[in-house]
């Protein structure tokens, strides 16, 4: 009887990223500064105020950056201020770089150059076949979700090749969620280190980059960035499942249009979903 | 209307003699904790009645360092005394197993939560957990932290005393964020984001929660649509959940294709929360004062969706349950009898897999549940199959529930969808039936910022009673029993 239903999940499966999906374009991405004169209006007293996880900062030169990574997503920028911010659509923005994450971008195209040619050096064996190890360093429970979910009908990882080990001497990425809790910082470097060279490793949720709200605690590190070499950093309270695909994706150099091109780009405003 | 009541005895022995008397009248231990305050530290219990919440607390002078365990008299004290010694390095006396459980420290620094300021860090000491007892006939196989699969941190200890039945022991330290202490110094309008990260599967529930205490103290009113909107995420959070854990089961069984068609029906899920709400996982809907946005779908075609979902999700739930080799594996497998389950109190569809219904949705309702239509499911067998049926059931009522949240939506036209809501000093409890049971919060406010904000989830109560469900195969009931428990550890660890 579950056979013949079976049948039916064929259709279901995205064909992302060789052809676009409805879905990532209605899936809110990351919080954008717009770009225009509005953004030179918000001075520092203003920026904390707006965010309650200062995330927001204005420069001293009157500059508004976000730093995605500190972002839980709570909108409350965007509401507040839709001159200025504003939800970029599609399915997250994962970076090579931690400061790739602040935008509009400081960093030159020259530092980004180096850490990708760093990277792909070593990830240049892992075009086909990928296996994935996951760590969850003091998650809220919901990364773990969104993980799994590639492995249901609609994101299918398996089509792309890439599947999840259950040894971390078999697994080339690794996929840390939570903001970095100090009692898992000992079981996740012995998993590290039990991974053969060439590895990756993918930061995996706002938590994963910063803390997020649980930064500043006596519990966490203030993400993993502190216990781990981080490869990837992905933002997102939580990121989707078409975020964590595409963070793997630009691991393993198959991102088409990475976001080396479109690191200083700026979002759409508007209300996505 | 339910009931509240708070009240200070003169001593702790009073607060114990109290909190025995009503368990032993039939009230359960619903939540006991600490608060550092400057007179010392003040213990404070909850005990839940049919349609009732007695919340009652006691003051151990700072001299004090002991007092006389509750565990002895309270079973259902038994990790909540734990925690008290984690934290606050008070020892209740004659407790029978007084190991670390939420943060192993040695000297120094705890974390105290309550009290002004606080370590900027405190890392756990393995060196304090007691070793790993071996022996002739005696053994302990440790599971975890990190485990293979996609799972949450969790450190499980099977124990083998000479030739009696297995015992699990759990240690919970791993992912311990120490998120109440994080609340401490927080606007009481930006504590419901982390609130909604405590448990990230139920976001919906604990912005409920919370959001409800910051109402009670200000004596606000949310408007009947956003009390709708509210109830419409909360199911469809529940929703998700219980599909999750079929997931699991049907995966744990090697059931590929029921995995995937429910791995399907639990992304449709998600996707329309997303849509109504401009988060997969409903963070944002739950404001002080109401819910944050109008949804993103009208009424009419909310209802639409939720017709197509209910026919398919429930006609894979049929034929789940009409899978025989299936139903076999869960049958007698990890059983909590109903005694057993009444004793402790045990929360949500564990509890009410073996018989124990309360169900705070119905008990002591709040959103618009007061006037939506209800059924409680119950069964007694108390094995990871009733507990599947019981979640299966509770996705048909959840459907009930969002049809008519739905309608009342489409007749309640349209409105303000958010009252006004000014912050109010005090302390009060507040609850909500999150997908894994009875979630509670106890929230203090002072001079405008959160003072202490104790988060009891069902997940903290109900995971002990793992320690002795283990009446066959330890190894191959394993994932059947944690998948049917069903239970996130980042709300149990926090
Ligand atoms: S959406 Fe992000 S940047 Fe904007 S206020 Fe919220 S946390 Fe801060």
């Amino acid at each position: 009887m579950w056979a013949l239903r079976g049948l039916r999940n064929g259709v279901l499966t995205t064909r992302w990223p060789a052809s676009p999906d409805a879905y990532t374009a209605a899936t809110r991405g990351a919080v954008t500064v717009l770009p225009g004169p509005a953004a030179d209006t918000i001075d520092g007293t203003e920026a904390s105020a707006l965010c309650p996880a200062g995330a927001i900062r204005a420069g001293l030169a009157g500059t508004v950056r976000v730093d995605q990574g500190g972002c839980i997503m709570c909108g409350r920028c965007v509401t507040a201020r839709p001159d200025v911010f504003g939800w970029s659509a599609g399915p997250g923005s994962p970076s090579l770089s931690r400061q790739g994450l602040v935008v509009p971008a400081a960093e030159t195209a020259e530092s980004l150059a180096e850490v990708t040619s760093r990277l792909r050096a070593r990830t240049r064996a892992l075009r086909r076949s990928v296996h994935l190890r996951h760590v969850d360093a003091g998650s809220d429970g919901s990364e773990e979700w969104e993980i799994m979910a590639l492995l249901n009908p609609v994101y299918d990882i398996h089509r792309l090749g890439m599947f999840f080990t259950a040894s971390p001497r078999h697994a080339d990425i690794l996929l840390v969620t939570g903001a970095g809790a100090r009692g898992m910082a000992e079981p996740l470097r012995e998993t590290y280190q039990a991974m053969p060279d060439p590895k990756v490793v993918i930061a995996v949720g706002t938590d994963a980059v910063t803390g997020g709200l649980a930064r500043g605690s006596y519990a966490t590190s203030g993400g993993i960035g502190g216990i781990l070499p981080v490869d990837v950093w992905l933002p997102g309270s939580p990121p989707s499942p078409f975020a964590i695909l595409s963070a793997l994706l630009l691991a393993v150099d198959r991102l088409p249009g990475q976001r080396a091109a479109t690191a200083a780009g700026h979002g759409v405003a508007g209300d996505p979903r | 209307m339910t009931v509240t009541r708070y009240e200070v005895v003169a001593s702790v022995e009073q607060l114990s003699d109290r909190a025995a008397g009503q368990v032993a009248a039939g009230a359960r231990l619903a939540d006991l904790f600490g608060t550092a305050r400057d007179g010392g530290l003040l213990l404070t219990a909850q005990l839940a009645g049919p349609a009732s919440l007695a919340t009652v607390a006691a003051m151990l002078p700072p001299w004090q360092l002991s007092y006389p365990a509750l565990t002895p008299r309270v079973g259902a004290a038994f990790w909540y005394e734990r925690e008290i010694h984690d934290l606050f390095g008070v020892e209740p006396a004659g407790h029978p197993r007084l190991e670390p459980l939420v943060l192993p420290a040695s000297g120094g620094q705890l974390p105290r939560p309550g009290a002004a300021g606080g370590p900027a860090v405190i890392d756990p000491d393995p060196g304090v957990l007691p070793r790993h007892t071996i022996g002739p006939g005696l053994f302990t196989i440790p599971h975890g932290p990190v485990r293979s699969g996609v799972t949450e941190s969790i450190e499980y200890l099977v124990e083998t005393p000479g030739e009696d039945i297995p015992h699990l022991n759990m240690r919970l330290f791993y992912k311990h964020r120490g998120i109440e202490k994080r609340f401490e110094g927080m606007h009481p309008a930006d504590g419901v984001l982390l609130a909604e990260r405590v448990e990230g599967v139920a976001s919906v529930a604990h912005g409920l929660a919370y959001c409800q205490a910051l109402e009670a103290l200000a004596d606000t009113a949310v408007p009947w649509r956003a009390a709708l909107i509210r109830t419409l995420h909360a199911e469809l959070e529940r929703i998700a959940c219980h599909l999750d854990v079929m997931i699991r089961l049907a995966d744990g069984a090697g059931l590929a294709v029921a995995t995937a068609r429910f791995g399907w029906h639990k992304e449709r899920v998600l996707r329309l929360t997303g849509q109504l709400s401009g988060s997969r996982f409903g963070r944002g809907v739950a404001v002080p004062g109401g819910v944050g946005r109008e949804p993103g779908l009208p009424p009419a075609d909310l209802l639409t969706a939720v017709g197509v979902l209910d026919r398919e999700l429930t006609a894979d739930v049929r034929l789940l349950l009409g899978t025989a080799s299936f139903l076999d594996r869960l049958r007698r497998t990890g059983p909590l009898p109903p005694a057993r389950a009444a004793q402790h109190g045990a929360l949500g569809p564990v509890g009410r897999a073996s018989g124990t219904a309360d169900d705070a949705r119905e008990s002591r309702p709040y959103a618009a549940y007061q006037a939506l239509g209800l059924a409680v499911s119950a069964r007694d067998d108390g094995d990871a199959l009733a507990r599947l049926e019981v979640r299966a059931d509770e996705i048909g009522a959840s459907f009930h529930l969002l049809r008519q949240a739905a309608d009342e939506l489409a007749e309640a036209g349209h409105g303000p969808l958010r009252a006004d809501w000014q912050v109010a000093d005090g302390r009060t409890v507040s609850w909500a039936e999150a997908p894994h049971g009875e979630l509670l919060y106890d929230l203090r406010i002072e001079d405008g910022v959160i003072t202490r904000c104790r988060v009891r989830p069902a997940s903290f109560h109900n995971l002990v009673l793992m320690h002795e469900v283990f009446a066959g195969d330890i190894l191959t009931d394993f994932p059947f029993i944690e998948a049917s428990f069903g239970l996130p550890v980042a709300g149990a660890a926090r």
